[in-house]
């Protein structure tokens, strides 16, 4: 846990750094959503269930490993992510298919974060390389993240005196040294692919239109909350994967802008309307009192 | 009150008689505070300094019923959410009065500058029992500016109005502490920082409801809306109003010594003022939900217990209210005034909870009740608050004129 904390401050620290070189850049890379960004096409049709993407996940970011390792009983209940499992495999409920079916989850890496727009101190933040990555050290932890993100992402450490939030980086510090994310690089059957955003879009559209019938004619995470990085296709109504389908195509922080925008409008307009109002009340009550002068000398 | 400034020889022990045993020794001083108001004052603070330690060392998870899937609570709702509305009080009377000239609303400003100065301060207070890492606040005061977050702007608005307050407060403390120069420098600041005390709470008390915006996924349909930022505004202002009625009226009841004895009548008078001011400002606000509402369009919704609750609310604590002031008014009852005000203060913290909790992850598997100890936290909270409010009427000039500045502030 120690050593993953350091390395991580070195990673968080670097990006830092490139934070502020490339400002200009990352500022219009979070403006119009970046669209080619490291990404994940998870096809459900070829997830067996192994989990090996769970314990790759605890190995690479030193957790303790996952839950019943190796055993089926596992999926009798809907698991969800923890301070202490950034990726779950889940069945899917009611699917009529042959074989059952079953769905990683974790961080969505979205191209315009709720997180990172909620965060007040930019605790987390997403970074122009792709993942929404998470600065410890600047955390409050007022836990705005966790109820701006519509997939129920940030997890927080409740149990601690001094907590933090956990979550999936989509192994930022791998990728940054060319390695794949870990769950990605282990599974065995090609349910997940890891590559360029683009380009996973089209290989989605590719398996759907190829296999008439087969597929769902949706990719998720194409539109999903303004767009995300980990894309799913599947054979199952997304709704039996435990996926919200209400999410609209608006990315959560279009929601918060024109707010935003009040704030230069209220602080310039404000004042010059107020002393008018001010002068306006004053002279009234001067003209009141001469007035009543006036009446009494009469 | 004998002025010690005069006397050659600064005299330690009878200035702390003076300015903190009101006058008396320090043994009649510790007896006079023998009261039942003080045995319930004592019944929850002896738990709940303990348990306030407690959440502080073992963390918020030892305490609370706050979970992944509901990590935002009463602390939040109540705390932040009501408190900073109910403290609307300062900005509203102080524009009144400095800004647009209804100088008869004099007498109830200081008492409502310090309503909303002490309201602040223990909302930052309450808000170090919720936040996970409170000693990190100046994070995004000093060098990680979130500049993109609502968060943001609520938490500098908030920062920069406490300091407005406690100067538009300091002339009452400089008075009782006889610093003749400070309080006028303090006393020419006057219009300047009620300006930027309404610019200030125009911003955060909106950015508040602005917090919800990018949350359709957990906000209940009828309570969700693009206008949300303006509802918390327009009702932050009937708050202000409601609080300034039902807190003079308590005032005036418990601080019997300390009112000047011709403001009885006068407060009357005055109640019905705010009276009318709060019947409009609520028919306003009744009107906005309506439009708020239509643009939702969810009319369906309003058939289920959820909207039952959401008429409840919108009929019962804010339109309700608003008639009521009007029967109030021209009836000439202050006394009915002042329950209807405490009713309509009563439905925007309902309202405010609503959001923050009740409509909140209305549709999660997984609901949140707060637990016995979040509610004993936010009790010790608001009862050192109300305490702090005492300590200083008892002491400064807030309810009525100190006599070495006669009509001062």
């Amino acid at each position: 846990m120690e050593l993953s904390r350091r390395t991580f401050f070195k990673f968080a620290g670097a990006a830092g750094a490139a934070g502020l070189a490339g400002r200009p850049a990352a500022a219009e890379a979070s403006a119009h959503a970046p669209v080619n960004t490291p990404s994940v096409l998870v096809d459900t049709t070829r997830c067996v269930g192994c989990r090996g993407c769970e314990a790759a996940c605890a190995e690479a970011n030193h957790l303790p490993g996952p839950e019943k390792p190796g055993e089926e009983t596992v999926f009798e209940s809907r698991r969800k992510t923890d301070v202490h499992t950034y990726t779950v495999v889940n069945r899917a409920t009611g699917a009529k298919t042959p074989e059952p079916r079953f769905v990683n989850t974790q961080c969505m890496h979205c191209l315009d974060p709720a997180c990172a727009s909620a965060c007040l101190a930019k605790a987390l933040e997403k970074t122009p390389a792709g993942p929404v990555v998470y600065h410890p050290e600047r955390c409050l932890g007022c836990r705005y993240c966790m109820v701006a993100c519509q997939f129920d992402v940030p997890k927080f450490e409740f149990e601690k005196a001094a907590p933090y939030i956990q979550k999936c980086s989509f192994c930022a510090e791998r990728q940054a040294q060319g390695l794949d994310p870990a769950c990605a690089s282990v599974c065995p059957t090609g349910a997940l692919t890891f590559g360029r955003r683009a380009d996973l879009l089209e290989e989605a559209r590719t398996r759907i239109y190829q296999n008439p019938g087969k597929y769902v004619r949706h990719v998720y995470g194409e539109t999903e909350a303004g767009g995300t990085n980990w894309l799913y296709i599947t054979d199952v109504p997304f709704e039996q994967l435990g996926f919200r389908t209400d999410l609209g195509p608006t990315s959560p922080p279009e929601l918060t802008r024109t707010a935003l925008a009040a704030v230069p409008l209220v602080l310039t307009l404000w004042p010059p309307l107020l002393m008018g109002l001010y002068t306006f009340a004053k002279r009234r009550e001067e003209a009141s009192k001469s007035g009543a002068k006036e009446a009494h000398h009469d | 009150m004998t002025d010690t400034t005069l006397d050659r020889r600064f005299d330690a022990r009878a200035w702390m008689t003076d300015k903190f045993f009101l006058g008396m020794p320090l043994g009649a001083y510790l007896r006079s505070l023998l009261t039942p108001g003080n045995a319930l004052v004592a019944l929850i603070l002896v738990p709940g300094i303990p348990a306030v330690i407690y959440r502080f060392v073992y963390g918020i998870g030892a305490v609370s019923n706050l979970t992944q899937a509901n990590p935002w609570g009463i602390w939040i709702g109540l705390d932040v959410m009501s408190g900073v509305a109910l403290a609307a009080g300062g900005f509203t009377l102080a524009s009144a009065v400095y800004i647009f000239g209804l100088k008869e609303y004099h007498p109830v400003v200081r008492p409502a500058v310090l309503t909303g100065f002490l309201g602040y301060l223990f909302v930052v207070i309450g808000l170090t029992a919720d936040l996970g890492r409170p000693w990190k606040l100046p994070v995004p005061m000093v060098y990680s500016y979130g500049t993109g977050s609502v968060m943001f702007e609520v938490g500098w608005c908030v920062a920069l109005y406490l300091m407005v307050l406690a100067l538009e407060f300091s002339p009452a403390a400089f008075e009782w502490l006889g610093l003749k120069k400070a309080r006028e420098w303090a006393i020419r600041l006057t219009l300047g920082l009620t300006i930027l005390g309404l610019c200030l709470s125009t911003l955060h008390q909106s950015s508040l409801g602005a917090l919800f915006l990018m949350m359709p996924h957990r906000v209940h349909p009828l309570w969700y809306s693009g206008f949300v930022p303006v509802f918390f505004f327009v009702s932050a202002i009937a708050a202000g109003l409601t609080m300034v009625i039902v807190e003079s009226a308590l005032s005036h009841r418990a601080f019997v010594s300390r009112v000047d004895p011709h403001s009885h009548e006068k407060l009357d008078t005055l109640t019905l003022g705010l009276a009318r001011a709060a019947a409009i400002v609520l028919f306003a606000y009744f009107f906005l939900k309506l439009q708020g509402l239509v643009d939702g369009g969810r009319f369906d919704l309003l058939n289920t217990p959820y909207g039952y609750w959401f008429l409840f609310e919108v009929l019962g604590f804010i339109l309700a209210p608003s008639l009521l002031f009007g029967v109030a008014v021209r009836r000439s009852n202050a006394t009915l005034a002042r329950w209807v005000a405490g009713w309509t203060v009563l439905g925007i913290v309902v309202n405010r909870l609503n959001l923050s909790v009740i409509a909140f992850n209305w549709n999660a598997p997984e609901r949140y009740v707060p637990s016995f100890l979040e509610i004993l936290i936010s009790a010790t909270i608001i009862t050192i608050g109300v305490m702090t409010f005492r300590w200083i009427v008892n002491r400064m000039p807030v309810l009525r004129d100190d006599p070495a500045y006669p009509q001062a502030h």
